[in-house]
């Protein structure tokens, strides 16, 4: 698909351009990657210098500290991202298509009001509203809770107006067809609409499980005792004058991001997908 | 089933179905909202609290606050400056020549957005390390520059700190955006164009820009929104201390200084009110501006 066709030497101009980009956008993670078998104290001294950037003289021994450092609390961190994600991403795909069906094939009175809102929603960034529900959380007592983390973020617009735009897609036909057959509405959704939506829901699922996974500002209010942290925040709280806490803090680094990178590598298209039809569609 | 059924199940089903946005909308939107609103008129204290009119409103005409303001303010305008016409400029060319090339420098650029913020911000505070052998000051050094503290040194070099970050982790998403708005755009009328002898510029300006509209708009108002509510970026960079002479402070940063830190619960909500009101006048201004609320009413 050449949209706008190119002489050659225009051609090679585009290769040597985004070639050079990408060199310099991968600076980062190569950084991260050789950095973590540093020792955490020349990090802390020096930063990331040209010497890190060579990789020679690699001790591989960092990545013991997984398992060594504060008696191996970084797999506690670990196996609570893992919990929550697929708690809440089980929970936001239900509920969200739930709704979503809901407000593509019925015509009721409000349908309008709620589709706006859901849209209108989608733009409210949740850094505002941090405070109230924090106060709500502690009356509720979900403050240091895995229920507190996940609960506000299981009815999801963004995945709402996503699967809405999926169903309409459905032929009204299949449902009528249902209906017939003398199935409930519910059962309608539950038989006949949800076996055929795995294509939306992995697409879904791959952009909520990662959106769980990096979520930083809602969990570091909620969560109190470092048993129950998160990934993002058991790192952040790394982050400390200290070298020992470097030692942890950049082979965790690494450990953390690398699995989102290898499940991109193989799920590219679902990456994709999720994140364009919440957008604009020409 | 009886017809009559049927029809009434149908008139419920509905209502079932939108019930637990309803729910999520009044428990963690509205509620939210709502007593923000209240709480920014009042003087919170544990256990008590009392009515203090605007006072709370009135306590942010301080420098603090004004800081935090332009800071905000200044990042979001930065932000959108670079990242519509940078993403916008790659997207074309990744719109154009060898597919499986293309599909491999999209991936790279988009892989960024996929790094924690603790992480991707770990990194930076490391690249950017204040000693004169980290790999960003030995660079400045070899071009002929000084070496520089680079998070303590002033505001412009926190905003440049702030914008590379973002550079880094959202050029790739915007391309995508971009990506998916010329994919709308029908071919004939590139081949028109290169009938009438159009340049590469002028199929650019004249096709491409204009048809683009609405996923800028699009990417605008998202930026204006993720702009105003950057607040991780900055704590992770000065890693979760006040930075010096707020150079990093951000409106959602004071916010969170004020309510979670200093315990000013009413004086976090004014801040929070302010924001709302900021970022959705900009946005409908904006999206007026563009026209879309008339394209939505003629459609």
């Amino acid at each position: 698909m050449a949209r706008i066709y190119m002489g050659k030497r225009k051609m090679l101009g585009k290769h040597v351009l985004l070639i050079v980009l990408c060199c310099i956008y991968l600076i980062p993670l190569y950084s991260l990657t050789l950095a973590a078998f540093r020792p955490g104290r020349d990090l802390l001294r020096y930063g990331i210098t040209l010497k890190t950037l060579i990789p020679t003289d690699l001790h591989l021994e960092t990545f013991r500290g997984l398992f060594t450092i504060r008696d191996g609390i970084y797999f506690t961190w670990f196996g609570n991202s893992v919990v929550l994600m697929l708690i809440q991403t089980v929970l936001a795909l239900f509920f969200s298509s739930f709704v979503a069906y809901g407000l593509s094939v019925y015509q009721f009175k409000g349908k309008k009001i709620v589709t706006t809102l859901v849209i209108f929603l989608m733009l409210v960034p949740i850094q505002i509203l941090i405070l109230p529900l924090y106060k709500l959380m502690i009356t509720i007592n979900l403050i240091d809770t895995f229920f507190g983390v996940f609960l506000p973020m299981i009815v999801s617009p963004f995945a709402i107006f996503f699967f809405k735009q999926y169903i309409d897609g459905i032929p009204r036909d299949l449902i009528d067809a249902g209906r017939i057959d003398g199935l409930s509405e519910y059962g309608i959704y539950f038989r006949i609409v949800m076996p055929i939506m795995p294509p939306a829901f992995s697409a879904m699922a791959i952009f909520m499980s990662m959106q769980s996974w990096n979520n930083f500002l809602w969990p570091l209010i909620v969560l109190r005792s470092g048993t129950k942290f998160t990934l993002p925040i058991g790192l952040n709280t790394l982050l400390t004058p200290y070298a020992s806490g470097y030692d942890l803090l950049i082979i965790g680094a690494l450990a953390a991001t690398l699995p989102i990178i290898i499940v991109f590598i193989f799920f590219q298209r679902y990456f994709i997908s999720g994140l364009t039809s919440g957008g604009v569609k020409g | 089933m009886s017809a009559k059924r049927i029809h009434t199940s149908m008139q419920i089903a509905p209502y079932v179905f939108i019930l637990p946005f309803i729910a999520s909308f009044l428990i963690f939107y509205l509620y939210p909202i709502i007593s923000t609103f209240i709480m920014g008129f009042q003087q919170v204290y544990p256990g008590q609290v009392e009515f203090i009119g605007l006072q709370n409103y009135q306590k942010l005409n301080n420098p603090e606050f004004k800081v935090a303001l332009f800071n905000s303010f200044r990042y979001t305008v930065y932000t959108i400056a670079l990242l519509i016409p940078i993403p916008l400029f790659l997207s074309v060319l990744l719109n154009s020549g060898n597919r499986n090339m293309n599909t491999v420098y999209r991936s790279i650029l988009y892989i960024p957005s996929l790094v924690s913020i603790v992480v991707a911000g770990t990194i930076m505070r490391l690249l950017f390390a204040s000693s004169t052998k980290s790999i960003v000051n030995t660079l400045v050094v070899f071009f002929g520059g000084e070496a520089r503290q680079w998070l303590l040194a002033g505001p412009s070099q926190a905003m440049i700190l702030l914008l590379v970050l973002a550079l880094w982790r959202w050029v790739g998403v915007n391309i995508i955006y971009f990506l998916s708005g010329l994919q709308s755009i029908p071919e004939e009328l590139y081949e028109a164009a290169d009938i009438d002898g159009a340049s590469s510029f002028q199929k650019l300006k004249r096709i491409t820009i204009p048809l683009l509209k609405p996923t800028t708009i699009f990417v605008t108002t998202i930026s204006i929104f993720g702009g105003f509510a950057m607040f991780e970026e900055s704590f992770i960079l000065w890693a979760g201390k006040p930075s010096p002479n707020n150079v990093g402070l951000t409106m959602v940063g004071h916010l969170y200084n004020k309510g979670f830190q200093e315990g000013e619960m009413g004086m976090a909500s004014a801040i929070g009110i302010i924001l709302l009101i900021i970022v959705f006048s900009l946005s409908l201004t904006f999206l007026k501006m563009f026209g879309f609320f008339e394209n939505e009413g003629r459609r």
